[in-house]
């Protein structure tokens, strides 16, 4: 500690030019008490990871890139990413029809959003697991007219209904993020590009869009993320995405802890990359964002 | 009531609907009473009979691309250098050739001093050489009238008259200009014609010898007599 602590002027130093002032830094004694705490906890904590032999390292080596899991895994970036896709592709018109200055259009919207973001998702994919029982034969056609049926069952498989259910849930989220981000534009940028004379889908594209990104991209991140966490609650609906197969591989070995950390892990890994990418993102644009990344 | 190659400026308090009715003059605010012509040509409507029709929005882009519009707040597009601020709209809605459209900006920006900021991003340019890019941006349509509204009252004082040299300058050169503006030394020295508004009305106008100097409203006068301690 006292290597780390500056000189100390004594009082007996003669009073020393502007050049000589000595700057001595407040002292922060409890925050060093803090430090010493958390070292003994983190300390103690370590210890007991690696003397408990119930963390069980063989098992969490062996199955780690085993190819069950790795295939588990696979099922799991095409949920997350199919999910995010369709998403936001669903965000989109809802985010147009709830800015939209119709009020059928607006209230459609806002209905559908309050729905999606309020039933869980547990509940909305069971839901959409069974919707044999309500409609046993889907059609397309004419409304009112001729068209073709199919057979529930048939076109909405265990698969395709936790894809539905991710996308229509994403899509609430993704059309809340980018409408907050179309409004965060400055009204200056849409009176400006108006009162330049430049046309309606350019002002969108070249002026308002890259803007409202600057909000949109770090939500969506956020969004992502958790997408690819609760793609683990599609294991109900029997889908051998990473969670559901860990499961069946401790349900076979009973060894749980060391499957739950492989499944740990590899979210871990996952969600560092996704955050990771959506970083560089921002720094491309940082010349004219005034904080990119950093800000608080 | 402007005439073509004069510079007008309105005075008036805040509040008294000076920037509401430059806002009128390309239609980014509606009008409830009243017609707005600019070289003949009638502004956000068209008539038929005692009828007024607003027109698309498609049509009242094409209007606003005559009448340059340069902003309290500058509103550069933040995304864009100030080379692509000011060439966009040539660009986008007047449909010009790219390399012309780009020859051309670097000439107006040369022309309000700014040659060498022409890769800056706004946020890297200060108040003043902000409000010099949008009168290059405003310029590079080539309107018939530009409309200037407080040009100046967003910088810091020091940064005020290298903006104002630029207004001088286009006066000089003939360029039609109606100015919102609380700078009477602008006004007296550069403008033909000087408006005092009050309250949404116009309470007077004339040469600015006459307006500034020789007031014949009492409202006119009190206002002056606020604003030129």
């Amino acid at each position: 500690m006292s290597v780390l602590s500056p000189r100390r002027p004594r009082s007996a130093d003669p009073p020393a030019a502007g050049d000589d002032l000595v700057v001595v830094p407040a002292r922060h004694r409890w925050r060093w008490a803090a430090v010493a705490l958390v070292f003994v906890l983190l300390a103690q904590f370590v210890h007991g990871l690696v003397t408990n032999p119930g963390w069980d390292g063989p098992t969490f080596f062996g199955y780690f890139l085993e190819k069950s899991v790795v295939q588990a895994l696979g099922v799991t970036l095409i949920l997350t990413l199919a999910g995010a896709v369709l998403g936001f592709l669903g965000g989109i018109p809802l985010a147009a029809m709830r800015l939209s200055k119709n009020p059928v259009l607006s209230t459609v919207s806002w209905t559908y959003i309050w729905v999606f973001r309020s039933v869980p998702l547990l509940v909305q994919l069971l839901f959409w697991a069974n919707l044999g029982y309500l409609y046993d034969r889907l059609r397309v056609g004419v409304p009112f007219g001729p068209g073709w049926s199919f057979a529930t069952a048939d076109l909405v498989s265990p698969f395709g209904a936790a894809l539905l259910g991710l996308a229509l849930h994403e899509a609430a989220f993704a059309g809340e993020i980018i409408r907050a981000g179309l409004l965060s534009v400055d009204q200056g940028q849409h009176e400006a590009a108006s009162a330049l004379g430049i046309p309606r889908h350019r002002q969108f594209f070249r002026i308002v869009a890259p803007q409202a990104m600057r909000a949109i991209l770090p939500n969506a991140a956020n969004l992502l993320v958790n997408l690819l966490k609760s793609t683990s609650i599609v294991y109900v609906l029997a889908i051998g995405e990473l969670f559901y197969q860990v499961q069946v591989i401790y349900g076979r070995s009973g060894r749980v802890v060391p499957l739950l950390m492989v499944a740990t892990v590899w979210y871990v890994i996952l969600t560092a990359a996704l955050y990771r990418s959506a970083r560089c993102t921002y720094c491309a644009a940082s010349t004219w964002w005034p904080t990119p990344a950093r800000s608080p | 009531m402007a005439h073509a190659g004069t510079v007008t400026v309105i005075l008036g308090p805040s509040g008294s609907g000076k920037s509401t009715l430059l806002r009128s003059i390309n239609h980014l605010e509606k009008v409830d009473r009243g017609l707005i012509r600019v070289g003949g040509e009638l502004i956000g409507y068209r008539q038929s009979g005692n009828r007024l029709h607003e027109l698309s929005e498609r049509q009242i882009l094409k209007q606003r691309a005559g009448i340059g519009f340069v902003f309290q707040n500058f509103n550069l597009f933040p995304h864009l250098t100030a080379l692509e601020n000011v060439a966009e709209a040539p660009v986008s809605a007047l449909r010009r050739p790219k390399a012309q459209v780009y020859e051309r900006a670097r000439e107006l920006l040369a022309r309000v001093d700014l040659a060498d900021k022409a890769d800056a991003y706004p946020r890297q340019l200060s108040g003043g050489q902000q409000q010099r890019v949008a009168i290059a941006r405003a310029l590079a349509l080539e309107p018939q009238l530009i409309l200037f509204d407080e040009p100046t009252s967003a910088l810091d004082p020091e940064l005020v008259g290298e903006v104002l040299d630029v207004l001088r300058d286009l006066a000089a050169t003939g360029t039609t200009m109606i100015v919102v503006t609380h700078e009477i030394g602008f006004a007296r020295e550069a403008a033909d014609n000087v408006i005092f508004m009050d309250e949404g009305q116009i309470v007077e106008q004339g040469p600015p010898a006459q307006v500034l100097d020789n007031p014949r409203h009492d409202r006119t006068r009190t206002f002056l007599s606020k604003v030129l301690i």
